[in-house]
């Protein structure tokens, strides 16, 4: 039972990151139809920005907010510089050019910090507390949830209550009419890219402490875990990539835990053909009825 | 009166190839302009271009005194142009109430945008009990309301209407060209209406232009286009 408790609260830490991961991944796609493979490393390089600071500075917390912000930026900075020219190209041509993108920024980050890991300090102990004698749950865990949880209420309300948020949605669904009523659908892309590097951000700085520490790679395999967890949930959902994201956090924990951890990578797959299968669209797929 | 749109010598097409050729074409702030022709004919490539969906080769759009051909297409909706494509363009994902605001959103949010909104519902009875339902959900007939009551949002001084009868009932129809109509005398409105039905486009429009293989074949009173038997015969099929 002990187990079972550990198991699934840090299944639910991890797939909260996971969450917030996937759902950088589905706001860029719902916008652009393309999957941001260099997610991860945009990450890793506001990670490596917030490192630099806090050790300038003494105080997490100081790069936790540079970090986001930076990643904020750097969203933006990427559309405009690089992603705006493929955007109407075939899809391969987005794919590749994020795969140059992680390319490029894995290299320049090892010429600037090495290519070794560099600890990455959480700002809570990681060390799980006690109930009735049961260790439940760490004060890092607590701030994760708590991370995420403001992260996707923020969105949530950005989309469903403001006019930014309506002007999003209308130019990801119908960019043509958007254009037709006024909204400058080019601005609302870079909107979204900027946001999803903010998330992106965040969700990188909350699961870097939990593994081995930071190295330009770090975000590799947690890319293939948030990118599981948008397909499950489905690309063009938000709530399906919460959702999906804590799945592939939960079977993660279950199977390294109860099975072996190095069977974690085939559960993923594995996770990931079944849905497939059954639900090609994702777990939250929309209605398709219109595309007659 | 003026003219609120002046089109001279316009030309454009997809992918290099021509539609339209020299189109000319004037419309009077206040009047309905019915444009008329048979399929191919270049109805919806001009309205297409009058609202910078497509880039024209050749040739000037003047609103009101200015050019509009190189603007961004979501500047034109600032300078007064609306375009209701055909097809009807409602935003399916999108609940009523979100795309009736959309349609005003440029003018900002706030009491103005809720009150434009609310004067949608009081014109059209059928959206008032839908605000809630995502378009996919609302009939042929209501989205042709919604997509014409979205545009009216942003209170525009010319209307570019894309067969706003199709796959309507005929009481509907009447009522859209009875409000269309209302509206021009009441706020000045300028309608280019593209339309298969003839006869209603007729009924309801000041000005007729007859478009044949994306020329101008004919611009003249609506009254005068009506009674032209020759011209109905050869263009219109009737």
């Amino acid at each position: 039972m002990d187990r079972f408790v550990f198991l699934t609260v840090d299944g639910l830490s991890r797939g909260a990151v996971y969450a917030a991961f996937a759902l950088a991944l589905v706001l860029i796609w719902r916008g652009t139809r393309i999957i941001n493979f260099a997610q991860g490393v945009m990450a890793v390089v506001t990670a490596y920005l917030a490192y630099s600071i806090s050790n300038a500075t003494g105080s997490y917390w100081v790069g936790f907010i540079v970090a986001l912000a930076s990643g904020l930026v750097l969203g933006a900075v990427v559309e405009l510089a690089v992603m705006r020219r493929v955007e109407h190209a075939p899809p391969l041509n987005a794919v590749i050019v994020a795969l140059g993108l992680v390319l490029f920024g894995q290299g320049v980050l090892g010429m600037i910090y090495g290519n070794q890991y560099r600890p990455a300090e959480a700002p809570f102990s990681r060390v799980a507390m006690t109930v009735a004698g049961v260790p439940v749950v760490s004060r890092y865990d607590l701030f994760v949830f708590g991370a995420v949880l403001v992260l996707m209420l923020a969105v949530a309300a950005l989309f469903t209550r403001t006019a930014t948020g309506l002007r999003m949605r209308a130019a990801a669904f119908e960019p043509m009419v958007s254009r037709l009523l006024g909204v400058n659908v080019a601005r609302t892309l870079t909107l979204g890219w900027a946001l999803a590097g903010l998330v992106g951000a965040l969700a990188g700085l909350l699961v870097l402490p939990t593994g081995l520490g930071l190295h330009p790679t770090a975000m590799d395999l947690v890319f293939v875990s948030a990118f599981t967890a948008a397909v499950v949930g489905g690309l063009d959902s938000p709530a399906g990539a919460v959702v999906g994201g804590l799945v592939v956090g939960l079977v993660l924990s279950y199977v390294g835990g109860y099975v072996d951890s190095a069977a974690t990578p085939l559960a993923v797959l594995g996770l990931l053909v079944a849905v497939l299968l059954v639900r090609p669209g994702g777990l939250f797929s929309g209605t398709t009825a219109r595309r007659v | 009166m003026s003219a609120l749109l002046e089109v001279t010598g316009l030309t454009a097409g997809y992918h290099g190839v021509p539609v339209l050729h020299e189109v000319d074409l004037t419309v009077r702030a206040g009047t309905i302009c019915a444009v008329l022709g048979a399929n191919g004919a270049g109805k919806t490539t001009l309205l297409r271009t009058l609202s910078g969906l497509v880039r024209p080769a050749a040739g000037r759009i003047v609103l009101d005194g200015a050019e509009l051909r190189d603007l961004p297409v979501h500047e034109l909706v600032r300078r007064g142009v609306a375009h209701v494509p055909e097809g009807r363009g409602v935003i399916a994902e999108l609940t009523v109430d979100e795309n009736l605001r959309l349609g005003g959103l440029w003018r900002g949010g706030g009491r103005a945008l809720r009150q434009a909104v609310d004067q949608m519902y009081e014109l059209f009875g059928p959206l008032a009990q839908r605000r809630g339902y995502p378009g996919h959900l609302l009939s042929g007939g209501e989205r042709q309301l919604l997509a014409l009551g979205r545009a009216l949002v942003g209170r525009p001084r010319l209307l570019l209407l894309d067969e706003p009868s199709l796959g309507l009932a005929p009481r509907l129809v009447a009522q859209i060209m009875a409000l269309l109509r209302q509206l021009r005398d009441d706020t000045g409105l300028a309608v280019l209406l593209v339309e298969q039905n003839v006869r209603s486009a007729l009924s309801v429009a000041d000005q007729a232009v007859v478009m044949s293989l994306g020329r101008v074949v004919t611009a003249a009173p609506a009254a005068q286009v009506a009674d032209d038997a020759a011209l109905r015969h050869a263009y219109l099929g009737f």
